[in-house]
């Protein structure tokens, strides 16, 4: 074999072996999706998605309180975690360059990747031992911990990105350094805010283990923040548990759909608002 | 006691006095030993100038001699810049900006300023970057921001172009236009100085000519101050011009008498191409 098509045969193992590490990459998702939708879609009735779980070897429960409590505690942790990461990554993006900033950064860093479970057994320690039950309250606080270092971030790195031209401009106004902030580069990085929080949502509406130890579950709708709740992840492992019965089984695949089917539209809707533009956040998505 | 009975005489009437006072030139800006540092790197040099009231004053000289600095430390923009400090003082109307307990976003709203780059406000309508200045100090009144907007805009030879389209994006319009309408921007809230750093560079010739034919037409009603590299286009707009080298100010005097015959020989080498 002469030297040059030796070259040319490194250079196409190399795509070939690029190509096939893409396809391995690409493999579980494709197969996650297929099973969910292939076993998912056959349970999704009307029922299914309004009625309350009430009990669960009934063939005819169905997974409206798991829904509906998702949807609560996404609201309630968006309610706690998106102001206080906001004003933080606000705080972080434009005075946070010194060692109070840099410390504050790095412990942020570290949040976000604490395992969830530990940030369950803070809050259990916390709200449910306080309260002395369960409650939606407690779930909320545990989602906002997870949620917090995400928004945080990814808001101090949209801020960061607006140019500065743009932040002189509003200052050479006459305009107040904390209005400038607020209503010119807040505004000029809303996209990439909007995108930290809708990422940070999808990430949390698929924890389990820190609702376990805060939330519950519960068979019914809503009754109040300071009582149990279900959400869809919960469900999902309550269906495994009884997955004896196959009617639970059925749900348990008809919930993960709808989980699933939820998380990917808040990716979609990212890519959606990012359209054209590379942004810290969009890298992340 | 004649003496007194003379300058009685001597005294002019009131309304003559005024006009005499009128015609009497006027400092707009006095700077005094004005110097300026980016950390340790000191790049204004006891600069002292006279800018004069209703005048177009060019500052020229080569890159890194220090004149956007120069405009910054009017306008107390330099300190925004992470280390970056300044001495001496800069007299507006007599008084000076860099008191202790003057608040520079005050002097800012006197002196407004134009950047290099076109830089509107890009998630804003061109009606919401005019009126931004006034909206975001709290001016509600509809009626005014509506005139405000206009007379900006027509100050600004804007008005005509967009009047349609004042709801579309200020960054839709062409770099020629998206620099009248910071300067729109910056005419909205209503200033006595404007500032103007390089604000042409970005620009083609017709823009530029544009750009010129307004800072014309502003000195009517406004102080102008403009730093260019362009030495052609110092010669055609302003009335005074200052030569900075090396953050020192060289020769400064009105713009004919510097071009044809300047006293230094250090201007004359620039003004004639031998360095910078």
């Amino acid at each position: 074999m002469s030297n040059r098509s030796f070259r040319k045969f490194k250079d196409r193992l190399a795509y070939g072996l690029g190509v096939l590490c893409v396809v391995l990459a690409m493999f579980p998702l494709a197969s996650i999706l297929f099973e969910v939708v292939r076993n998912g879609l056959p349970a999704i009735s009307v029922g299914l998605l309004t009625r309350p779980t009430g009990n669960i070897t009934d063939p005819s429960s169905g997974i409206g309180n798991a829904i509906e409590g998702t949807l609560i505690l996404i609201g309630m942790t968006c309610l706690i975690a998106v102001p206080i990461g906001l004003f933080a990554g606000i705080y972080l993006a434009e005075f946070g360059d010194n060692k109070f900033g840099r410390t504050i950064r790095f412990l942020n860093d570290v949040l976000a990747e604490f395992p969830s479970i530990v940030i369950g057994i803070l809050a259990f320690s916390i709200v449910v031992v306080a309260i002395g039950h369960f409650s939606a309250m407690a779930g909320a606080v545990a989602l906002s911990i997870i949620m917090l270092p995400i928004v945080t971030r990814t808001a101090e790195e949209s801020i960061k990105l607006v140019p500065s031209s743009i932040r002189d401009a509003a200052m050479a106004l006459g305009i107040r350094r904390w209005r400038t902030s607020l209503s010119i580069v807040l505004v000029t990085a809303k996209d990439g805010i909007l995108t930290g929080i809708m990422l940070s949502i999808a990430r949390i509406a698929g924890e389990t283990a820190p609702l376990l130890l805060t939330v519950l579950g519960s068979g019914f709708f809503f009754s109040g923040v300071d009582q149990p709740i279900d959400a869809l992840p919960l469900r999902i492992f309550t269906d495994y548990k009884n997955s004896n019965y196959p009617s639970a089984l059925a749900q348990g695949w008809g919930a993960a759909l709808v989980l699933v089917v939820l998380v990917l539209s808040l990716n979609l809707g990212v890519r959606f608002l990012t359209r054209g533009r590379s942004t810290f956040a969009r890298a992340r998505a | 006691m004649t003496l007194s009975l003379q300058l009685e005489e001597l005294k002019p009437a009131s309304s003559e006095a005024s006009a005499i006072r009128s015609t009497m030139e006027k400092f707009k800006i006095q700077t005094e030993k004005l110097n300026a540092w980016f950390a340790n790197n000191h790049v204004l040099k006891d600069l002292s100038i006279n800018v004069k009231e209703n005048e177009v004053t060019a500052i020229i000289g080569p890159s890194g001699c220090g004149k956007s600095t120069f405009i910054r430390c009017l306008n107390r923009m330099h300190e925004l810049v992470p280390g970056a400090r300044s001495s001496g003082a800069v007299l507006l109307d007599n008084t000076n900006v860099y008191a202790r307990g003057t608040d520079p976003v005050t002097v800012r709203r006197k002196v407004g300023m134009v950047f290099q780059k076109p830089n509107p406000f890009p998630t804003m309508s061109v009606y919401d970057n005019v009126a931004a200045g006034l909206k975001l100090n709290g001016v509600r009144d509809h009626q005014k921001l509506d005139r405000a907007v206009k007379r900006s805009l027509e100050l600004a030879f804007l008005w005509d172009e967009v009047k349609t389209d004042l709801d579309k994006s200020g960054v839709s319009l062409s770099g020629g236009q998206q620099q009248r309408l910071c300067i729109a921007r910056a005419l909205a809230v209503e200033p006595e100085v404007i500032l103007m750093d390089e604000p042409c560079s970005a620009l083609d010739p017709i823009a530029t000519a544009k750009i010129e034919e307004l800072i014309a037409s502003l000195k009517s009603q406004y102080t102008v101050v403009i730093v260019t590299h362009n030495m052609q286009q110092a010669a055609r707009v302003s009335d005074s011009t200052a030569f900075l080298y090396l953050g020192k100010l060289i020769e400064y005097g009105g713009t004919t008498q510097l071009f044809e015959n300047p006293k230094e020989e250090l201007t004359e080498r620039y003004l004639t191409g031998k360095f910078g």
